[in-house]
């Protein structure tokens, strides 16, 4: 094996490198609220709890709050009526490595007035719990279920919070970790024995039906908990 | 804005017979008679069922034939894309981006290099916004063809399937002669195209242009008032505007529900304005409307190619920006300052500057987000990709409940799902 060979190898090992820029995850300069209603807004109604606004890339708007007022802020962009934030296009996380807080990024939209604002909320690593915006949008539920898996946050009250990448069985982690290596943290021989152990029969018996959430009755009420029309 | 509502051309009642009188005996059962429920039966669809478009697994609680509940499994086609971009390049991801919808690939080529574009504040040349617009019309029609081919095998209608992949095959023979690749054409490079259009390419997607809207007659005489696929498909699966929103639906799924919601009109792109098209939206918001929406957006998707072709303007393709694009082969083999450049520009790749960048495209089956983030290094810090398909999908459960079994299928059908973007 050649030495650029071997020394790839050990790269992919070692899990990715952490960031060399320090002040990548740092916040940009502050920008002026007024650029964007929904900031203007956010300042006067909510005053210091609005932690940060900058804007990206020329025309995209972040806000940063803190974590435990995602509910009371969220839900009052979706429902002011000039606001109207109807739409939740995204809910994802950024870990910059390095032992930086993780970040929970929320792609809002307004179908009825057509503007969009990024908001973000940044946990620390010892402390990766935040409520569920499911109740506001039903779209957020798998969009939660899908950071829960892959990066580990707990999503408070969500109505089913398992995995969804990985099997449920899954003992290696969260993938999308920086401390995560590429191939996982189990050897290969370690990965091949718990899959040839999986008890395929697992998967038809009736407690299947005990993994989405309480059973639900025709008629009354749908999976979302709202009655049907 | 531009709309176009799309509407039956027949009357609205699946319980008449060819002749438009009503039927003697009810095609379909009335309800369900709360006497005769009974004991609970778990059936289990999939992950390898060719009905699931995939490797999707879905786990039906039945009371009889109606569904009481339903639970999709994922992640069986899970290889971490975002991760695996996580070690590459940012020119050296585009190639897993058309392995997420390998139905309509250049749109998702296309969507990636855009985001990073804007990220890097690179404006591409004039030439190469019309040449991705009409690659991404014409993976919208690839995705839509198969769809629709797809969708008539589940409901029992074998032939529209010929129909529409003697159409895709032409497309395929367009992607294979601009990129070299059927399916996986890996076209985009941050800042350009991989090369420009080959000579006799705009003549061959004329051909094409001029081509399709007879087999759309065709497959519409097959279907639209086809008395099975009008029992199979009106009033099933209904989603309201309301819920539909709620839960995230897009594309062609949310506009049949009545929703004008169209990334390319709302929020433009690429000068989308500028191009005379109209955005179908249903009235009913089910599987018969989807159906419906789709096989206008082809239509529309036509207009718009036609009014690309005639404006392609000439000039480079690639942004004249030696950050992202190498230097022409010539200056590399003459010039020492153009070779340094070339093997740094290979060895070290292209450097973004820190920050981040969101861009959101119309693809075939939704809104396509696209979300990069640098910290200046060669390398992403997290590459996001909001596939439309996982989203849409997550409201099944929604549409299935108190539906019969066999409308399961038609319903998931009806999504447009590809689980390769689903799974990533």
């Amino acid at each position: 094996m050649s030495d650029k060979l071997k020394d790839a190898l050990a790269g992919l090992a070692a899990g990715p490198e952490s960031s060399d820029a320090a002040a990548a995850s740092e916040r940009g300069p502050a920008a002026d609220p007024n650029l964007h209603p929904s900031v203007a807004a956010l300042r006067e109604r909510f005053g210091s709890a609005i932690l940060h606004h900058e804007v990206v890339a020329g025309d995209e708007h972040v806000v940063y709050i803190p974590a435990d007022r995602v509910i009371e802020i969220l839900g009052w962009l979706k429902a002011a009526p000039e606001q109207d934030y109807d739409f939740l296009k995204d809910v994802t996380a950024v870990d910059y490595g390095g032992g930086r807080p993780l970040q929970v990024v929320y792609q809002l939209w307004s179908i009825r007035r057509r503007h969009g604002l990024r908001v973000k909320v940044e946990l620390p690593l010892q402390a990766l719990e935040i409520d569920s915006v499911t109740g506001l949008w039903a779209s957020a539920n798998w969009l939660e279920r899908e950071v829960y898996d892959l990066f580990g946050i707990v999503f408070r009250n969500h109505p089913d919070l398992r995995r969804i990448m990985m099997p449920d069985t899954y003992a290696e982690g969260h993938p999308l970790r920086k401390d995560f290596p590429l191939r996982g943290r189990f050897s290969r021989l370690e990965q091949t024995r718990r899959a040839l152990a999986v008890n395929l029969e697992r998967d038809y018996t009736p407690e299947e039906l005990q993994v989405g959430g309480t059973p639900v009755q025709i008629g009354t009420t749908g999976a979302s908990g709202e009655p049907r029309p | 804005m531009a709309t176009k509502t799309v509407e039956y051309l027949i009357r609205r009642n699946p319980e008449t017979g060819m002749d438009g009188r009503p039927a003697a005996a009810p095609l379909f059962p009335a309800g369900i008679e709360p006497e005769l429920q009974g004991e609970h039966m778990l059936i289990n669809i999939g992950p390898q069922h060719p009905a699931t478009h995939g490797v999707l697994r879905l786990v039906l609680e039945l009371d009889g034939e109606t569904v009481v509940r339903c639970i999709p499994h994922i992640g069986y086609l899970h290889s971490s894309f975002e991760k695996l971009g996580e070690y590459r390049g940012w020119n050296q991801i585009v190639p897993l981006t058309d392995r997420m919808d390998y139905l309509a690939p250049l749109i998702y080529n296309c969507a990636y290099a855009m985001a990073v574009e804007k990220m890097m504040g690179i404006e591409v040349t004039e030439r190469c916004k019309v040449v991705r617009v009409i690659l991404m019309e014409l993976d919208r029609i690839f995705s839509h063809l198969l769809w629709l081919g797809t969708t008539a095998i589940d409901v029992g209608a074998f032939t529209v399937f010929l129909y529409t992949f003697q159409q895709r095959e032409k497309i395929y023979k367009l992607h294979e002669n601009y990129t070299g690749a059927r399916i996986t054409t890996s076209a985009t490079r941050i800042g350009g195209m991989l090369a420009d259009l080959p000579v006799g390419w705009t003549e061959q997607l004329q051909d094409f242009i001029d081509g399709l809207p007879r087999t759309l007659d065709e497959v519409e005489t097959l279907l639209t008032n086809n008395q099975i696929w009008i029992g199979r498909l009106q009033d099933v699966g209904v989603i309201s505007p309301e819920d539909a929103i709620n839960h995230g639906l897009t594309g062609p799924n949310l506009r049949a529900s009545g929703v004008a919601y169209d990334v390319r009109k709302d929020n433009p792109y690429y000068d989308y304005e500028t191009y005379d098209f109209e955005v179908p939206v249903g009235r009913h918001g089910d599987c018969y409307d989807r159906y419906l929406v789709r096989m206008e957006e082809m239509r529309q998707s036509l207009r718009i190619l036609q009014q690309a072709l005639d404006r392609l303007p000439g000039g480079p393709i690639n942004v004249d920006d030696p950050r992202v694009i190498l230097p022409g082969k010539a200056d590399v083999m003459t010039d020492m300052e153009s070779m340094i450049h070339h093997f740094k520009l290979v060895m070290d790749g292209i450097k973004a500057p820190p920050g981040e960048s969101w861009f959101s495209v119309e693809s075939s089956k939704g809104e396509l987000g696209m979300y990069v983030v640098s910290d200046g290094g060669p390398k992403p810090v997290r590459w996001r990709v909001r596939g439309p398909s996982f989203i849409n999908l997550s409201a099944l459960p929604k549409m299935v409940e108190g539906h019969l079994l066999a409308d399961v299928i038609a319903i998931n059908a009806s999504l447009d799902i590809v689980l390769g973007e689903i799974d990533r």
